[in-house]
């Protein structure tokens, strides 16, 4: 079951086409990867999706339903949710109550959004903190926020911007093991990376850009081989 | 309504004009620099036509003489307000920034008040006065000369900015405070030096103004109105906006005063400025 | 799992009951208070407390829940002032009748004002808040309908009259109606700040781009701040028109009403719902006594001490200072 279909996505900022002619597919309950050097459009990719920046051209539907031009606020109840590379947490509020507007998406009654938000805190580990203010929480906790935010939506996807960006190495398998874990709940991931490791372990599908442009889409183990792949970013990867 | 009267309005606005745009040339500066709006910029004003007028009323010293010492003062002023006030407040949300300086506008304004007592005052008999015959139009001598200075002022202050060491110090500065800092720019004193050229600004111009306006506590509240829809239609951080955006403000005033009413002179003003930004919320050349 | 467990049976609100009785007992001591023989003055004090608390009130819900700075907020003062009276002197319709048709008039003005101004953010969204503040002033003191500079007399009633809102004999009436409307207003937007309205307009304040993600429509939240912000004004002008009786645009439209709300709420501690309580408690007093002991020249010297407080509040507490209270007296509880 096709849950996002891209076709042709363009949008260019004053003469640079930061997203050219994307066209792309992504199956229910996969995860896709979206890897390519800085500057290659992932992030306006996901901008163009979530309705943060308008297309010049182009259309994304979602589950067979046209969402072009809808504002994020639409698209995120339609089902959508996102992180965001530059990480926006609501600084002066708790964890909790970060997460809490969230739930209030699903859940009106105050009691069991706060609980729902507990449960969600509780399954990206992070309990003991809820009562502390976002700006209090190191940068890998704010990610788990971010992530623990959008999942409160119970978003049927999720696009996640460089979870694993500027995090100590050490809590870089928890994130892992917490993407898996949402894949298992049934919920279809796309997932910008740096960390190609990561990448090639969790992603189902993955897609390579570079100037804007789609230059490769396959299984790890072809987008591995893929020569404009290796050439544009990968270089040669080491057997791992 | 001759001709004669329209063109009249036009000159009196693009004079007038010329003065909104280097007042709102020290406000841009400002800001460009450290995303601070200066809310008591009318009331820096104001200080520099009472500066004017003591000089006048106590020494004797006639407008055209004293004006590089309300210069210096102002700049001085500049410099105090940063070291006791803004320093404090760069790290702070924009609220408590736009408090800070609107406390600061209520705290001179009102003081002056208190020591000065709100009456009017002007200066008799500058040696600036009377009036010009020019094709059929009658233009105030101060007023010509003034907004003469104004523009050459603020020709200066752009080629200070875009041309000299410290300007393009600024200029980086204002990009980018941290990089500026590793390349050895220190930024309190940037900032320093944008308060005092933006206030000297307001030296220049009230200073020359003070030849033919009336002096008053609330004087600067009119003037600090127009400089911040000047800035806001120029764009905030762009210089260059505040000429064309000061020189609009000017025409529209003077223009619809005389076509429409004069009482509602400031609502004309008002309605460019929401239309403008509404329409195009960076304003003329903002980088917003 | 266990973690989970404790953290759910938390209460989600901190419902010590020692401070629910402190705050019955001083509602208490508040409606018993005039009966301690308080002169006139004393009455007035509390009244302007009330108000002020109240329009402080009304700026923390647009600029401290949902982060829009308004610089002129007084317009909606003016609009609920000129509501009362002027109904009551052209149609003789009760003040009590126009209390709502103010708060309407207020609300629809909000809606009219706030969206086109949501383009506007920051400081551009600030300068045309002062804009349109001022031009209500401007209009006001040309419209001759509602008698221009002049403004609007209210004639006074032979006695007391609870129809036309006018006390005479003392001004026991008057407190107890600001007393009231004090309290109901507090407890409204009490029960606002704890509600899911409440939650999304602070996900506005603090992060527009992320609350779009979170299917909040931005747009929406900020024009219902707006107009609730503007209905909790109107009454405070329309109540103050009754008690004055003699409004005019210098008098309910200036730009020290929007001033002093700014004031009272940063002082107090902006966002917190008690906030403009403390400011006003602390504020007022000091206003009305310069004005006595300072004589003539009291008008300045309140702005000067106004404009110096804030700044000293901007650049050494600008939390306010409610932050100076023990947190068990705070809205929420922290464990650590």
């Amino acid at each position: 079951m096709k849950i996002l279909s891209v076709e042709n996505l363009s949008r260019s900022f004053g003469g640079i086409k930061a997203n050219n002619d994307i066209s792309f597919e992504v199956a229910e309950g996969t995860i896709l990867g979206v890897i390519g050097p800085n500057g290659a459009g992932k992030s306006t990719l996901f901008d163009l999706i979530t309705g943060y920046t308008k297309t010049d051209n182009g259309k994304v539907s979602f589950f067979n339903k046209d969402i072009s031009g809808l504002s994020p606020d639409k698209i995120s109840s339609l089902g959508i949710g996102r992180t965001f590379q530059k990480l926006k947490p609501f600084a002066d509020q708790t964890l909790l109550e970060n997460v809490m507007i969230g739930s209030f998406v699903k859940e009106d009654n105050i009691k069991k959004a706060r609980d729902k938000a507990l449960e969600i805190i509780d399954f990206v580990d992070l309990i003991e903190k809820r009562h502390h203010f976002a700006r209090e929480l190191s940068t890998g906790q704010r990610k788990r926020l971010e992530m623990a935010r959008a999942m409160a939506i119970e978003p049927k996807l999720l696009l996640m911007d460089e979870v694993t960006g500027g995090v100590d190495q050490k809590t870089i398998p928890g994130l892992v093991e917490l993407i898996k874990k949402l894949k298992k709940s049934g919920v279809t991931i796309i997932t910008i990376e740096h960390n190609i490791n990561i990448i090639m372990e969790i992603s189902d599908n993955i897609l390579a850009l570079d100037q804007g442009k789609r230059i490769a889409y396959g299984t790890p183990k072809e987008i591995q081989q893929n020569e404009e792949v290796i050439d544009s970013y990968l270089g040669t990867v080491d057997a791992t | 309504m001759t001709t004669e009267i329209i063109l009249q309005a036009v000159v009196t606005g693009l004079m007038m004009g010329l003065i909104y745009a280097l007042i709102a040339a020290g406000l841009s500066l400002i800001f460009g620099l450290m995303d601070i709006v200066n809310f008591a910029h009318g009331e820096h004003l104001m200080l520099s036509m009472f500066s004017s007028f003591w000089l006048w009323s106590l020494f004797g010293l006639d407008p055209i003489f004293s004006i590089p010492i309300t210069i210096l003062l102002m700049a001085f002023c500049g410099v105090l307000t940063h070291y006791f006030l803004i320093r404090y407040i760069l790290k702070a949300k924009m609220l408590i920034q736009i408090c800070a300086t609107f406390g600061l506008s209520i705290f001179i304004r009102s003081i002056a008040q208190f020591l000065w007592t709100p009456d009017f005052r002007n200066i008799d008999k500058p040696l600036l006065e009377g009036r010009l015959e020019i094709s059929g139009m009658f233009i105030g001598q101060p007023q010509l000369i003034a907004s003469l200075v104004c523009l050459v002022a603020f020709i200066l202050l752009y080629l200070f900015v875009t041309k000299t060491e410290t300007g393009l110090a600024l200029q980086a500065t204002a990009q980018d405070r941290h990089a500026a800092e590793i390349l050895g720019i220190p930024s309190d004193k940037m900032f320093a030096i944008g308060w005092a050229i933006g206030l000297g600004c307001v030296g220049v111009a009230g200073g020359m103004m003070a030849n033919y306006f009336f002096i008053f506590t609330d004087v600067g509240i009119n003037f600090a109105l127009f400089a911040f829809v000047a800035v806001a239609l120029g764009g905030f951080g762009s210089i260059i906006g505040c000429l064309y955006a000061g020189i609009i403000i000017g025409l529209v005033e003077s223009l619809g005063g005389l076509l429409i009413d004069p009482s509602f002179k400031l609502l004309y003003v008002f309605a460019i400025y929401l239309l403008v930004v509404i329409f195009r919320p960076q304003g003329l050349f903002g980088r917003y | 799992m266990d973690k989970l467990l404790i953290a759910k049976s938390e209460p989600l609100w901190n419902t010590d009951k020692r401070i629910i009785s402190l705050i019955g007992g001083l509602i208490v001591l508040l409606f018993a208070l005039p009966h301690f023989g308080l002169n006139s003055f004393y009455l007035h004090l509390m009244i302007m407390i009330f108000m002020h608390a109240v329009m402080a009130q009304s700026w923390n819900v647009i600029a401290g829940f949902s982060g829009q700075i308004s610089l002129g907020h007084g317009a909606f003062f003016g609009i609920g002032a000129y509501a009362t009276s002027f109904l009551y002197v052209q149609y003789g319709i009760s003040p009590w009748i126009s209390i709502f048709l103010g708060m309407i008039v207020s609300g629809i003005a909000a809606v009219l004002i706030g969206i086109p101004m949501l383009r506007l953010s920051g400081h551009y969204f600030a300068i045309a808040t002062l804009l349109i503040g001022i031009s209500f002033q401007i209009i006001f003191q040309r419209w001759e309908w509602v008698g221009a500079a002049s403004g609007v007399w209210v004639p006074m009633t032979s006695g007391d009259s609870w129809l036309a809102l006018q006390f005479h004999s003392s001004k026991m009436p008057y407190y107890y109606i600001f007393l009231v409307f004090f309290i109901i207003t507090f407890f409204l937007v009490w029960l606002l700040s704890r509600s899911k309205l409440g939650y999304r307009l602070r996900a506005v304040r603090d992060d527009p781009q992320a609350a779009l993600s979170l299917c909040i429509n931005v747009s929406n939240y900020k024009i219902i701040a707006y107009v609730i912000s503007a209905m909790i004004m109107a009454p405070m002008g329309s109540l103050f028109a009754q008690y004055i009786l003699i409004i005019d645009p210098d008098r309910v439209f200036n730009i020290e009403i929007s001033i002093i709300v700014l004031l009272i709420t940063v002082l107090g501690g902006i966002g917190n719902v008690w906030g403009p309580i403390v400011g006003a408690a602390i504020l007022i007093p000091i206003s009305e006594y310069s004005r006595i002991y300072l004589g003539g020249t009291g008008g300045a010297v309140d702005l000067i001490l106004y404009g110096l407080i804030l700044m000293l509040i901007c650049i050494f507490r600008p939390e306010g200072l409610i932050s100076f209270f023990p947190k068990n007296i705070l809205e929420r509880k922290k464990q650590r």
